[in-house]
């Protein structure tokens, strides 16, 4: 009894988790019924199910950092650089949940939602960073501060820093945070001419024509200096920026891939309507091959789809095309239990054991082919995942994931919730009828009570 | 009951009639018909929203005024075309520092002033950097999975005699199936060579075949290593004829259940996975011929020695097993 409660509970929290926000989408003239308004719990928000660029309609870019004028010692912060000056633009032009990745030692993933044109976008993140420091004009607005060198009347840019000699520092005592950073022996001499006027007013830093820091000048310097009075996190990422600005990566797109929307929703419905006929044609099958006991897999079918659905849902799992194609063939797999514990209760049937004692042997002796071919899948899975992860194929790594949760939630629904539901058919007297099982059963086979014994599967394991 | 045991050179035949034309195709020149995936380039889709029909050879023309006269022009739908160029140029900056326009954009405006609207429905494009390291990475999964199943099965079977044959002959029937599915693509790929193109998910549809492969032998292979326990009488050969027949319904209903759902996606799933469900299709199927033709036959033909011509250096372990 505590075994049902537990499965009703469970099956309906998850019907309530998958529940659609728009019913009609999903269900023949379910456009009258509510629509689900998202799970919220404390700080957790979920409102409907992930998906991926290919089927919300989006773009994503694959680009590569030319690495090779860093120093091999400050690579790694040179990528986190262009993260940083991707994110800022890509923020500035206001997509939507945009997600920005790096990728090994010299790639960053750039996933924008919604876009229909990635071309603007692709100007703006294609660019090389450009640091400037300005001071404020006579109206208060920032012009580019100069200096003459050699006679020459030029700007301070970022390209006047030492590269990668911009750091955090720790001041004194207290330790607080600053930034000190370095010239080079040209950048030095303008920085002197624009300190010297400047004592008491801010310098202000520009990264590609934004205002990162606006510190006040001190006293007149030269080559070195520091910038004081920041936070830990502040600091960590204006020394990310000056040095992004003082040896700009050039990034070059070496992959798009862009989705139109209306593309993605045409498949979303494709998707959906082959997930709910396969799932009818599997039960079917089920039905008519097994009968009684397929009744029972069938509603483990259905238990199984609304907890891996939900799972999706919750983790959340981003579902791309090939995703949910590996969700619809995870419904053909999800019986393979349920078809071995079957075909094994046959036999022990065929050998004169009452119905409670096959399910039982059924069950115990099917279990280690199940464990073993399970695990191959399992490991098929994980070897997809890292492949996919290598060069960012979220499709890939999707397709792995759904499968992979397929399996394990699988194993579950076909074992111990098949087991449950056979056990309550079996407690009603008119189930026990050889024909509903496909098969001759001796009257004295199934008169006994149907075990109560906990499932204890994997005995032999 | 039908003596699978007796008839396996018939099968080891029939494999190889399965398997010898599609290595043939692969081995010559073209072998699998790539997309950009594993060759660079662009592919795009797009739809016009004029009602008269737009003219594929209008358009392929006006793909060649614009460059690129290696455009691959295909009609997907009503006004919806499939177009293959060499990568598109991103757009450069001018001397004044002024971006210009991508040759994206060119195109659109090229097609739009020639034929009226059109949408962009996808577009993915592809560098030489990324084709290249997708083909080492596809190499390398497909060897990592093989690996990991032959270490998992002989571990899983340790406990009969010659654990490591289990794992082998497993491995072998999941090379089989790969063969299988590599060979047909490739034989497809040259009949339809516009419509079989082969992305990375077909890598992704032949670990998943590699894994199925894997999973519908290890049933065969499970019964095998229990009435090996139960019939300790019996010949080795009779075991797997037993093993076989108290199996065989198990195994073809646990991958009809699959095939079933892989019909369906091919009717209903749309048209961009078919490739995908294609490639599982055929090697779910053959992955459930294998387990019981090929790599259980294997199995029987190992323990009789008839494997010791691929080992001509020493092959005591076949001796003993004889013996």
């Amino acid at each position: 009894m505590k075994r049902l409660i537990f499965v009703v509970i469970l099956t309906l929290a998850a019907a309530y988790v998958v529940w659609p926000q728009q019913p009609g989408n999903y269900i023949p003239g379910g456009d009258s019924l509510p629509g689900s308004q998202g799970i919220h719990i404390g700080n957790f928000n979920r409102q409907g199910a992930k998906l991926g660029l290919d089927l919300q309609g989006g773009s994503q870019l694959t680009l590569q950092a030319d690495m090779s004028q860093v120093p091999t010692d400050q690579r790694d912060n040179a990528l986190k650089g262009v993260l940083n000056v991707i994110e800022r633009r890509v923020n500035a032009y206001g997509v939507a949940e945009p997600q920005i990745q790096t990728r090994g030692n010299d790639r960053v993933i750039v996933q924008l939602p919604g876009l229909r044109d990635p071309e603007e976008a692709k100007k703006l993140i294609g660019q090389t960073a450009k640091l400037e420091f300005k001071e404020q004009g006579p109206d208060g607005q920032f012009v580019p501060a100069s200096g003459t060198l050699n006679g020459q009347q030029i700007a301070l840019t970022g390209a006047y820093l030492v590269p990668g000699r911009q750091q955090v520092t720790f001041q004194g005592r207290a330790g607080l945070p600053e930034v000190a950073f370095e010239f080079n022996s040209d950048g030095a001499q303008v920085f002197q001419q624009i300190t010297s006027r400047l004592v008491g007013k801010p310098l202000g830093i520009f990264l590609d024509g934004e205002r990162i820091s606006a510190p006040t000048v001190q006293a007149v310097l030269s080559s070195n200096g520091v910038i004081t009075g920041l936070g830990l996190e502040e600091a960590r990422l204006l020394a990310l920026q000056l040095n992004a600005g003082a040896l700009p990566v050039p990034v070059t797109i070496e992959e798009e891939r862009t989705v139109d929307a209306t593309l993605g929703a045409d498949s979303v419905h494709k998707s959906i309507a082959a997930g709910e006929i396969a799932l009818l044609v599997v039960i079917a099958f089920m039905l008519l091959y097994y009968r009684l006991p397929g009744l029972a897999a069938s509603g483990a079918l259905i238990v199984y789809s609304l907890i891996a659905l939900s799972i999706f849902k919750l983790i959340p799992v981003t579902l791309t095309l090939a995703g949910i194609a590996g969700f619809i063939l995870s419904v053909g797999m999800a019986v393979d239990a349920n078809i071995l514990i079957f075909e094994r209760m046959k036999e022990e049937l065929r050998s004169g054991k009452t119905v409670a004692a096959a399910i039982r042997a059924g069950e115990d002796r099917a279990w280690p082919s199940i464990r073993d071919s399970n695990t191959s899948t399992l490991i098929t899975c994980g070897v997809l995942y890292f492949f996919g992860q290598q060069f960012g194929a979220t499709i890939i790594m999707g397709f792995a994931l759904v499968l992979a949760i397929g399996v394990l939630v699988s194993l579950f629904s076909a074992i111990v919730v098949t087991r449950l539901f056979l056990e309550l058919l079996l407690s009603q007297p008119w189930a026990h009828n050889s024909r509903l099982f496909g098969m001759e059963i001796a009257p004295s086979q199934i008169g006994g009570a149907v075990s109560r014994r906990p499932a204890a599967a994997g005995t032999r394991g | 009951m039908f003596d699978f045991v007796r008839n396996r050179r018939l099968f080891y035949l029939l494999s190889a009639m399965l398997i010898l034309p599609g290595v043939i195709s692969l081995v010559l020149p073209g072998g699998l018909n790539p997309g950009i995936d594993f060759t660079s380039g662009t592919i795009m889709t797009i739809q016009f929203n004029r009602p008269e029909a737009v003219d594929q050879t209008e358009l392929r023309d006006s793909f060649g005024q614009l460059g690129h006269a290696e455009a691959i022009v295909q009609r997907s739908g009503e006004n919806t075309f499939v177009v293959r160029t060499r990568p598109l140029q991103q757009a450069a900056t001018n001397e004044s520092g002024e971006l210009g326009t991508s040759e994206r954009q060119q195109i659109e405006q090229a097609l739009t002033e020639r034929f009226g609207p059109l949408q962009i429905l996808n577009l993915d494009q592809v560098s030489p950097l990324i084709a290249a390291e997708i083909v080492r990475y596809a190499i390398l999964a497909v060897a990592a999975a093989s690996l990991f199943i032959l270490l998992y099965l002989w571990w899983a079977f340790s406990k009969v005699t010659h654990p490591v044959r289990y794992g082998a002959t497993a491995v072998a029937a999941l090379i089989h199936d790969a063969l299988v599915v590599l060979g047909i693509f490739s034989i497809l790929g040259r009949i339809f060579p516009a419509e079989i193109q082969l992305e990375s998910t077909f890598i992704v549809a032949v670990l998943t075949v590699i894994g199925f492969s894997v999973h519908d032998t290890i049933v065969v292979f499970d019964r095998i290593r229990e009435n090996f326990i139960r019939r300790s009488g019996d010949t080795f050969e009779d075991v797997v004829n037993h093993s076989l027949a108290q199996t065989l319904t198990r195994s073809l209903n646990t991958s009809l259940t699959v095939l079933l759902t892989l019909v369906v996606l091919m009717l209903f799933g749309g048209v961009t996975i078919r490739t995908f469900v294609l490639a599982l299709l055929v090697g779910i199927t053959t992955g459930t011929y294998s387990s019981i033709f090929v790599a259980s036959m294997l199995l029987v033909s190992w323990n009789l020695g008839e494997l010791r011509w691929l080992w001509p250096w020493g092959s005591r372990a076949t001796a003993a097993a004889r013996a």
